[in-house]
């Protein structure tokens, strides 16, 4: 049972609503306590239309309810109501949720942040000004009132009720048994992808294995070769870790789902779904990363381009699991973007995405060249006959071009409701060609605030 | 009266609203405890858009642990018909299915699983055809719901002749859901003697009430429907709450429980009907000077599978196809295609948006070929004075706020400045241009069904001075109960926080129409200023012997007082008032009711006055256009809208930001695409994408015109639900205006609606051939 529903059926607390029971819309927004970077319990919203119970063994939850305390109404609640934030109103308790979360975020500094905060928030009446005017109110200001988070406690757990199964391992040799009990059981961590079967095909799965319970997936760690991350790190985390040090990977995971779906998500959750449309996939091959495979006889390393065999289908034996990616360090010389382009710029599956990983030798003659793309083929692939193009040869835009014209027959995308065959493959050439202006000066830069596509201009780039 | 100071009226008030709703404490029909014994019921439907049912087998679905009832359409007691105007719509399918998923048995079981496995195990078995879910292959079929409908005046074939500039062409506009956020919901429970009491989230509680007495075969007494508030309507809750409330009236009627049907987002976006996408043909003329002269048109709407209100849509987009231009000669026809897709229905604007894009863009491509400014070819085309004063349907065009607005509005956005800004900008950008545009609206106000303009109220008041507020309009996030609330607070001159609106009940105020075509505040307003009169004139005469014999002419109600006059010192509580008043044996509850005078319309000349009055407007939008993936942004948007003297500015603004942005959605991201099997294959928000947080642009002012109050309205108001959603048509023309910056002058730009990314690349590639 999803914890909106049972917010909603069991617990008659209908503050909290369900607009689409997909993790797509916010109005199901509650707030978590997690451990923050700096190991202190903080407040995080996320979907609760997506969190199965059993997610929640040892964490404190605030729904919408708790914030008025007798008559006293927390402060999200008085700006949402006095800039008109709310018309019909069905959107604003989840979005006084993310507002929560907002007023204890310290780094919610430029106007574009309060919307990466807000956009997992769907709103059809406002058009999002009043909103936006509410959240710059209150976000960092970090009231007195009371609602401190709890620490998390241990998430292990075994659980079984109506047939069905769910097990959170505190530790390997606790996962490994219950591997053996029950081959057949499914890994789950964020649930943001696995629990769509049960919240839109109604799908009933009968064991689960959590892996949230084992602190090692979490962690990431930093080499001179590389930086290893866990596969339970989530997407929030790896946002943060990846704007100092991979900035390529960065741009990518800006516009990854949405802050709620970011807490909740991870970085192995994404790859072994291994969707051709994910956004991982293509950011971490063009860096070159190798997948870190666990099974009770050891580990074993994959070169990530290798671990997708198929749609949807990774090299992951039975009993297997994929504990880390390891990235390799960008040589400082090389020129590194990841693109994602969209229907929409924020909350979107991709229609195309590109990462771009190109590095030159001191004559300007282009050593390495990994250009990944997804959306383009049944799972995330190299353009083999492009990156043929250009290695060998001086980076040009004569050549860069050569080589978008050989994307044509490295590809042969479908056509679909996010795009047709033919917009992929032109949008794939030009994102190339859109790489190469965007790097002539800064070789991997950040995005601005108001940057208009994914592929930024020579001049957005020196005026940020 | 002196205008009254303590009044709430025309100050900048809060949704009344917001705080339950920031705390969550404001119920929603879903939100409502689980009466004792309720039951859930779903449809199960055909899966094929089109076919004949051969059979229907519902024993397995009766066997399925927890199943209590399983209806088909030989179980309705009355009409097995739901079709709000003409009636072609059935409740449950019982010859033929006509869209994906029609309704063809009804599952009423204890628990939403027990109910989804009882749908599941329901078997139909189709001779299935093949389906037509295009407007083109409807007009290929000659698959109609309506016959022609015609607007003409003046000799368009000889204007178009010896035109200097005349173009032929199509313009197209998509598709859009509702996605209101509250999916459709009713709770029906049973009362004595087969009453029934129904909890719908609805626009049209009176209609809802009308077809569930049709269908159980009882009279509208038997029935009763009480909104509470909506979780948005936008025109989907107007027709298409009916349905889904009479199978929760029908099931709770046959198995004498309460049950609640309410869909899921995905039920909900492929079984309910959308905006009309509409296919147009045109042969348009222009002198060289940019006057237009001659417009032939044929607009053909895709209505779905049932007519629902798509006439009445049609002719909307009909009235509107002038926007706010003179058209010498003009030829403009309409009809609706029958498709099999969901019915279509009203979406705020109804047709008008579909309609003023036609012209828009008209005038767009017409600037585009000849390099003509845009803004003075607008301006150049307004409505003046007579005889360039008569509409299409030969309403004349009084009061024509539009040229002045484009002034202000031109000397507030500072568009000549920016007009060079962004020429300068693309003269040195390559990868991404910059357009700017400035368009009008002006928007016909009033049903165009004329009986349908008429409202009602019923005000209460207790003997301790508090007020109950009934109207027969419904909140949907609009802020009609503020408005409401404002003009019962001033014509009583109570204080707010004495009155209280009432859920909208059919069991209040009969008979009403929907709460729709942006009339709500205008129609209602003036019933309950009517009603608060009423009890004024009740009040007076015990006023004034309380205050000693005064003269009833001079006393003046306010703030929770009557004054006499203008003697501040001389006054009497309202509450001592209202108790002396119970003494005194006054009858202290009135109804109110408005009629809006001299609509006429005669459809078949298409000739009259279907209008009240207009609303205007006007928007200048900037974006940005980036030639590698088709993306923009929006830059900044300056909006003037026309609101009269605006009962709640706030409330105002609120509208003209939600409707704007709505606006955007439907022209440049919402794409509804629906396979060659009619099956929808964006049907939630993972792939439907209205806009978001980022959509909205960071510099967006948005005005009220100013001393603007409109005659003949309450409070000298304006309606302004509907008409800003076209404001964002200057979004259109702007994509346009940076289109054309990436090819040759002179080059019309190939660019449909909705202008999504992929749109956008094509039409960039299309202009550097
Ligand atoms: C609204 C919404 C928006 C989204 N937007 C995006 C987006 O923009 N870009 C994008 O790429 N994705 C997006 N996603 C998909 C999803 O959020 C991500 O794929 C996410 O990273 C999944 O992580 P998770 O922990 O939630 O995975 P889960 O759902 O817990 O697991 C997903 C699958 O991976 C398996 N699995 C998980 N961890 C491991 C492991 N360590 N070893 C072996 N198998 C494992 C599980 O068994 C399951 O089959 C979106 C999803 C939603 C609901
Ligand atoms: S219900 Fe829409 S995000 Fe959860
Ligand atoms: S206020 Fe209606 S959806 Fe946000």
């Amino acid at each position: 049972m999803t914890l909106l529903r049972y917010l909603r059926d069991r617990k008659q607390l209908t503050g909290t609503k369900e607009g689409c029971a997909e993790g797509d819309c916010g109005a199901c927004s509650v707030a978590i306590a997690e451990l923050g970077a700096d190991g202190q319990p903080v407040w995080r919203s996320v979907n609760s239309c997506l969190v199965m119970l059993p997610m929640l063994q040892g964490k404190h939850v605030l729904t919408v309810e708790a914030l008025k305390q007798g008559e006293a109404y927390h402060p999200a609640q008085v700006s949402m109501t006095k800039a008109l934030g709310s018309q019909c109103g069905y959107c604003t308790p989840g979005i006084v949720m993310s507002m929560f979360e907002a007023t204890y975020r310290k780094d919610l500094d430029a106007p574009w942040k309060l919307d990466d905060q807000l956009c997992g928030n769907l709103c059809r009446c406002t058009g999002y000004r009043p909103i936006r005017d509410a959240a710059e109110e209150v976000a960092g200001t970090c009231p007195n009132d009371g609602f401190t988070p709890a620490k998390p406690e241990s998430m292990e757990l075994a659980y079984e009720a109506h047939g069905q199964r769910f097990v959170t391992p505190g530790t390997f040799e606790a996962l490994w048994q219950e591997l053996d009990a029950h081959p057949d059981a499914r890994f789950v961590v964020g649930g943001t992808d696995l629990c769509l079967e049960v919240t839109k095909k109604f799908a009933v799965i009968p064991k689960l294995v959590s892996l949230e319970g084992l602190t090692e997936l979490k962690q990431v760690s930093e080499t001179d070769a590389f930086f290893r991350i866990g596969s339970g790190v989530s997407i929030a985390e790896l946002e943060t870790f990846s704007a100092t040090r991979l900035p390529s990977l960065h741009r990518m995971v800006r516009y990854f789902a949405a802050r709620q779906i970011k807490h909740r998500g991870t970085v192995g959750g994404n790859l072994c779904t291994a969707s051709p449309i994910g956004d991982l996939p293509p950011a971490l091959i063009s860096l070159g990363a190798t997948a870190v495979i666990r099974g009770r006889g050891g580990e074993r390393r994959v070169l990530l381009e290798q671990f997708f065999v198929g749609y949807r289908k990774t090299a992951l034996a039975t009993k297997e699991l994929l504990v880390a990616v390891e990235v390799p360090r960008p040589a400082s010389s090389a020129r590194a973007v990841c693109y994602k382009v969209s229907k929409r710029r924020e909350l979107d599956i991709s229609t195309v995405s590109a990462g771009f990983y190109v590095d030159t030798d001191g004559e300007g003659v282009v050593t390495v060249a990994r250009l990944a793309y997804g959306g383009m083929a049944a799972t995330t692939l190299r353009a083999a006959g492009a990156e043929a193009a250009l290695v060998g040869k001086a980076w040009s835009a004569q050549n860069v071009a050569l080589a978008a014209k050989a994307l044509a027959t490295d590809f042969t995308p479908l056509s679909d409701h996010r795009g047709s065959a033919a917009y992929r493959s032109l949008v794939a050439a030009n994102l190339l060609r859109g790489f190469f202006d965007e790097t002539l000066e800064v070789r991997q830069p950040p995005l601005g605030s108001q940057h208009v596509a994914t592929v930024q201009s020579a001049e957005e780039v020196r005026h940020g | 009266m002196v205008e009254n100071p303590g009044s709430p009226l025309h100050q900048p008030l809060l949704h009344e609203s917001a705080q339950r709703h920031a705390s969550g404490e404001a119920k929603y029909v879903d939100d409502f405890p689980a009466p004792a014994g309720m039951l859930v019921a779903q449809a199960a439907g055909g899966s094929h858009a089109r076919g004949r049912i051969r059979s229907v087998d519902i024993s397995k679905a009766k066997l399925v642990p927890g199943v209590v009832a399983v209806l088909t359409a030989r179980d309705i007691p009355g009409q097995n018909n739901v079709g709000p105007v003409i009636h072609d719509e059935e409740l449950l399918a019982s010859q033929q299915v006509h869209f994906l998923g029609q309704p063809v048995v009804l599952v009423v079981a204890e628990s939403l699983e027990a109910c989804r496995a009882g749908v599941a195990a329901v078997k139909i078995d189709l001779e299935a055809s093949a389906p037509i879910v295009t407007i083109e292959q409807a007009i290929a079929a000659g698959s109609w719901l309506s016959d022609e409908h015609r607007m003409q005046r003046g000799d368009v074939g000889a204007a178009l002749a010896t035109a200097d500039v005349r173009f032929q062409g199509e313009v197209r506009t998509g598709g859009q859901d509702h996605f209101y956020l509250e999916t459709q919901v009713t709770l029906a429970i049973p009362e004595e003697n087969r009453a029934l009491k129904l909890y719908c989230s609805t626009q049209h509680p009176s209609e809802v009430q009308a077809i569930v007495a049709h269908v159980l075969h009882c009279g509208r007494h038997q029935v009763v429907v009480e909104v509470p508030r909506m979780g948005g309507g936008f025109g989907g809750k107007e027709t298409q709450a009916a349905p889904w409330a009479a199978m929760a009236a029908l099931a709770a009627l046959k198995t004498g429980r309460p049950v609640k049907v309410w869909l899921n987002r995905d039920q909900d976006m492929l079984l309910t009907g959308k905006r009309h996408p509409f296919l147009t043909k045109f042969d348009v003329g222009f002198s060289k000077d940019g006057t237009l002269v001659g417009l032939d048109a044929q607009l053909v709407s895709d209505g779905g599978f049932s007519n629902d209100l798509s006439r009445a849509i049609l002719d909307r987009a009909l009235f509107h196809s002038d926007n706010g231009y003179f058209l010498p000669h003009v030829r403009l026809t309409g009809r609706v295609a029958k498709t099999n897709l969901p019915s279509n229905t009203a979406f705020r604007g109804f047709g008008g948006p579909q309609g003023m894009a036609l012209i828009e863009d008209l005038i767009s491509r017409f600037c585009e070929r000849t390099g003509l400014d845009p803004v003075e070819v607008r301006r150049k085309n307004f409505y003046g004075a007579a005889p360039r004063n008569l509409t299409p349907y030969w309403q004349e065009v009084k009061d024509n706020r539009l040229p002045r607005i484009f002034d202000e509005l031109l000397a507030s956005s500072d568009y000549t400045k920016r007009r060079a800004e962004v020429a300068a900008f693309n003269a040195k950008s390559t990868s991404s241009k910059r357009g700017l545009a400035l368009t009008p609206v002006k928007f016909g106000i009033s049903f165009t069904t004329g009986f349908l303009n008429q409202a009602g109220a019923l005000v209460v008041l207790y003997a301790d001075g508090t007020v109950q507020l009934n109207h027969g309009g419904t909140e949907m996030g609009q802020g009609l109960h503020t408005k409401m609330l404002a003009i019962c607070a001033h014509e009583l001159g109570v204080l707010p926080e004495n009155v209280r609106v009432m859920n909208t009940s059919t069991e209040k105020v009969p008979n009403t129409s929907a709460t729709a075509a942006s009339s709500g505040a205008d129609l209602n307003g003036q019933a309950v200023k009517n009603a608060c009169e009423t009890l004024r004139s009740r009040l007076a005469p015990i006023a004034a012997r309380l205050l000693g014999g005064a003269d009833e002419r001079e006393l003046v109600f306010r703030g929770g007082h009557v004054f006499l006059g203008e003697h501040p010192e001389q006054w009497v509580a309202f509450d001592a008032l209202t108790s002396e008043a119970h003494l005194a044996q006054v009858s202290m509850s009135a109804t109110g009711f408005y009629r809006t005078p001299d609509i006429t319309f005669d459809r078949n000349s298409g000739r009259g006055k279907p209008f009240h009055y207009f609303a205007y407007g006007a928007a200048v939008c900037e974006v940005e256009l980036s030639a590698l993936t088709g993306e923009h942004r929006l830059r900044r948007v300056d909006i003037l809208h026309d609101v009269g003297n605006s009962l709640a500015p706030t409330i105002d603004r609120g509208q003209i930001e939600g409707a704007f942005i709505q606006g955007v959605g439907w022209l440049t991201s919402e794409e509804l695409r629906f396979d060659a099997q009619g099956f929808l294959r964006t049907h939630s928000p993972d792939t439907y994408k209205i806009p978001a947080f980022g959509d909205a642009p960071r510099e967006f002012h948005v005005a009220l015109l100013q001393n603007a109050a409109q005659y003949d309205v309450v409070h000298g108001s304006k309606a302004v639900g509907e008409p800003p959603l076209m404001l964002a048509l200057a979004v259109v023309a702007a994509l346009r205006d940076a289109v054309t910056a990436f090819g040759p002058k002179g080059r019309e730009v190939k660019l449909d609606m909705p202008c999504t990314a992929e749109a956008l690349l094509f039409a960039v590639e299309a202009q550097r051939q």
